[in-house]
């Protein structure tokens, strides 16, 4: 059974313009549906302005979605009163982009850490500071640096502070959020291969929302690519990039720089209105769908 | 190298520096390279490399506590280290002009995009108001921004990123200058417009007869853009070379280290790592500033910073462990 279903999710902003002009609805999100395995990473690929990011704080509740259905451990997760709701948070938690602006500089690490666990009154303070220092070796920090403050830390360093914290209640899905889009590339492959290290030793399953789609073929089992606010295609990792399927996951394919001077990619130009947006996904082969 | 043909773009031993708490923290430190005529030399380094850096200084462009300590910049065979401001002032757009990262920041809220283009123009007493007005629209269409005589009256918040990109090309060619630096000028931009931006460059090379700077940390924008690459690491120039070359066989550590941790789809999930952090510029170690991060270190790279080596055509290292230099030690 799926650890998260997602169906016909629709996440709506209206846009007042300005003091006489009637307010214009925009969908953020529009009808997205998929579902995660457990232990799967599954990855949510756009470029800005794609939904992507609103799909993972809709899931979270951390925006209110307009309409749809998200099942979590087969709880539904809209329809959770707001104590139900933090209860159920424990279980899903998200890692931010930036970790510059996502951790609190007045606060120690410790202190950042720690925090879940005094929200959820876990455990006594002696149990806490424990738990605290365990989490600092996971995710490979060191403990004797717990009383620091952000600012004394690295960029790839803060990012595992954040992932430290999403960790420090267990959850069993992290909703990863562009998490390693504002580090350098030497410092991304750490943190890349300590989420794959950290899945694999506490059975993890990721929502790894992403626009770099060299980092999204490389650690996803799954893909879904999504272009103004909807899924136009959805399949295994290796089968969507070897054979896509939908126009626009062509175009964007070929548009990824290649590290090879030899290889020049042919470019495979997009154009928006000679396709029809709204299309159902359709099943183009085993497990691969496509919005053609 | 080809010595008969001297290049346009000669950096020699540029040094920068920032003044912070007394001491004189080298954040360009001791780096040479040559822009040729009519070639790209991609700068490639993570942040705090000091590849910004080394544009803004061939620029003169660095503001205090920052300073260029030592060295020379030869442009068109002028040292513009040594030219007074005023003088300065006219390599600046009309010789050398600079794309910068952020198309949001970059352009002024308050002027139409035409009004930027012909204002360089004008400055540099190019062309009368009426003729930079029509200039303007012609350096739209170059760019290919789709019906030029209407946007040219557009204000910046108009356009979407990727055509304001394009705003600041026609910008930066608006004064024919020959060479051009363009500092990370697609990061701030979805990937497929970042392809549109990164064959527009290549188009504008070709049509206007420009040599270019590129400055990225991305690899693959390097590879399919550049004809030579340099690589920097915490302000010094570790590798250079052709970039066919340098990315067949790196010879650098670092470069090695770097290439490998590219993500390439389906190989094992876990990627190639460099463990360890940039130094900041406060806490450079005495030797090689890459020494504590690689596997190749050997002990006398902890105690000074390796020359410069030749390792074949066109090729420089600067490394103890992968020169001439370590075998003659």
């Amino acid at each position: 059974m799926p650890l998260l279903t997602v169906r016909n999710l629709v996440k709506e902003f209206s846009r007042s313009r300005g003091w006489w002009g009637r307010p214009s609805v925009v969908r953020a999100v529009d009808s997205v549906s998929f579902s995660i395995e457990p232990g799967e990473t599954f990855g949510l690929v756009g470029e800005s302005g794609s939904g992507k990011t609103t799909t993972g704080r809709c899931i979270l509740r951390l925006v209110e979605p307009t309409s749809g259905e998200v099942r979590f451990q087969d709880r539904d997760v809209l329809a959770l009163s707001r104590e139900e709701l933090r209860r159920t948070r424990r279980d899903m938690q998200i890692v931010f982009q930036d970790p510059y602006s996502s951790l609190n500089p007045r606060m120690r690490a410790r202190t950042i850490v720690e925090e879940p666990l005094v929200i959820h009154k876990l455990g006594t303070k002696t149990e806490r500071r424990e738990r605290v220092a365990e989490l600092f070796r996971l995710v490979g920090l060191d403990p004797a640096h717990l009383d620091r403050y952000p600012h004394e830390f690295s960029g790839g360093q803060r990012q595992r502070i954040g992932l430290a914290r999403a960790l420090a209640l267990n959850p069993s899905l992290i909703v990863a959020d562009e998490p390693v889009s504002a580090l350098d590339v030497s410092v991304q492959a750490q943190v890349i291969n300590l989420l794959i290290d950290l899945q694999e030793r506490l059975k993890l399953t990721y929502l790894f929302i992403a626009h770099d789609l060299r980092l999204v073929e490389h650690i996803c089992d799954r893909v879904a690519v999504m272009y103004r606010g909807r899924i136009l295609e959805m399949g295994h990792t290796a089968a969507l990039f070897r054979s896509p399927a939908h126009a626009y996951t062509r175009a964007l394919l070929s548009a990824i720089p290649i590290p090879d001077p030899d290889t020049r990619p042919t470019r495979i130009e997009w154009d928006a209105s000679s396709v029809d947006l709204r299309l159902p996904l359709r099943q183009v082969d085993q497990g691969h769908w496509a919005a053609i | 190298m080809d010595p008969s043909v001297s290049p346009l773009l000669d950096v020699q031993h540029l040094t920068t520096v920032f003044d912070v708490a007394g001491r004189a923290l080298r954040a360009v430190d001791d780096v040479s390279f040559e822009v040729r005529k009519g070639e790209t030399l991609g700068l490639v380094g993570e942040s705090g490399s000091g590849k910004s850096l080394t544009a803004y200084s061939i620029l003169r462009l660095v503001q205090p506590p920052g300073r260029i300590a030592s060295g020379r910049v030869l442009f068109q065979g002028r040292d513009l280290l040594a030219l007074p401001e005023r003088e300065m002032r006219k390599v600046r757009g009309a010789g050398i002009a600079l794309i910068f990262q952020e198309p949001m920041t970059a352009l002024n809220p308050v002027f139409t995009v035409g009004d930027q283009i012909a204002e360089a123009m004008l400055v540099h007493g190019l062309a009368t108001r009426a003729e930079a007005k029509r200039r303007a629209v012609e350096l739209l269409d170059a760019v290919r921004v789709a019906e030029p005589d209407r946007r040219v009256r557009d204000y910046p918040h108009q356009l979407s990123g990727g055509m304001r990109q394009r705003v600041l090309i026609a910008m930066a060619i608006a004064c024919r200058p020959s060479l051009v630096i363009a500092d990370e000028p697609t990061t701030a931009l979805d990937v497929t417009i970042q392809a549109q931006i990164l064959d527009l460059l290549r188009e504008m090379r070709e049509a206007f007869d420009l040599s270019m700077l590129l400055i990225s940390h991305d690899l693959g924008i390097i590879a399919g853009s550049a004809d030579r690459i340099a690589v920097m690491y915490a302000g010094r120039l570790v590798e250079q070379g052709p970039v066919r070359d340098v990315f067949r066989s790196p010879a650098h550590p670092y470069t090695k280290a770097l290439l490998a941790s590219i993500p390439s789809g389906a190989t094992g999930r876990r990627l190639k790592a460099i463990e360890g952090s940039v130094p900041p510029l406060t806490e450079l170690p005495r030797g090689c500033a890459f020494a504590p991060r690689c596997p190749d270190a050997l002990p006398q790279c902890q105690l000074e910073p390796p020359p410069i080596a030749d390792i074949g055509p066109g090729r420089v290292v600067r490394c103890f462990a992968c020169s001439p230099f370590s075998v003659l030690r």
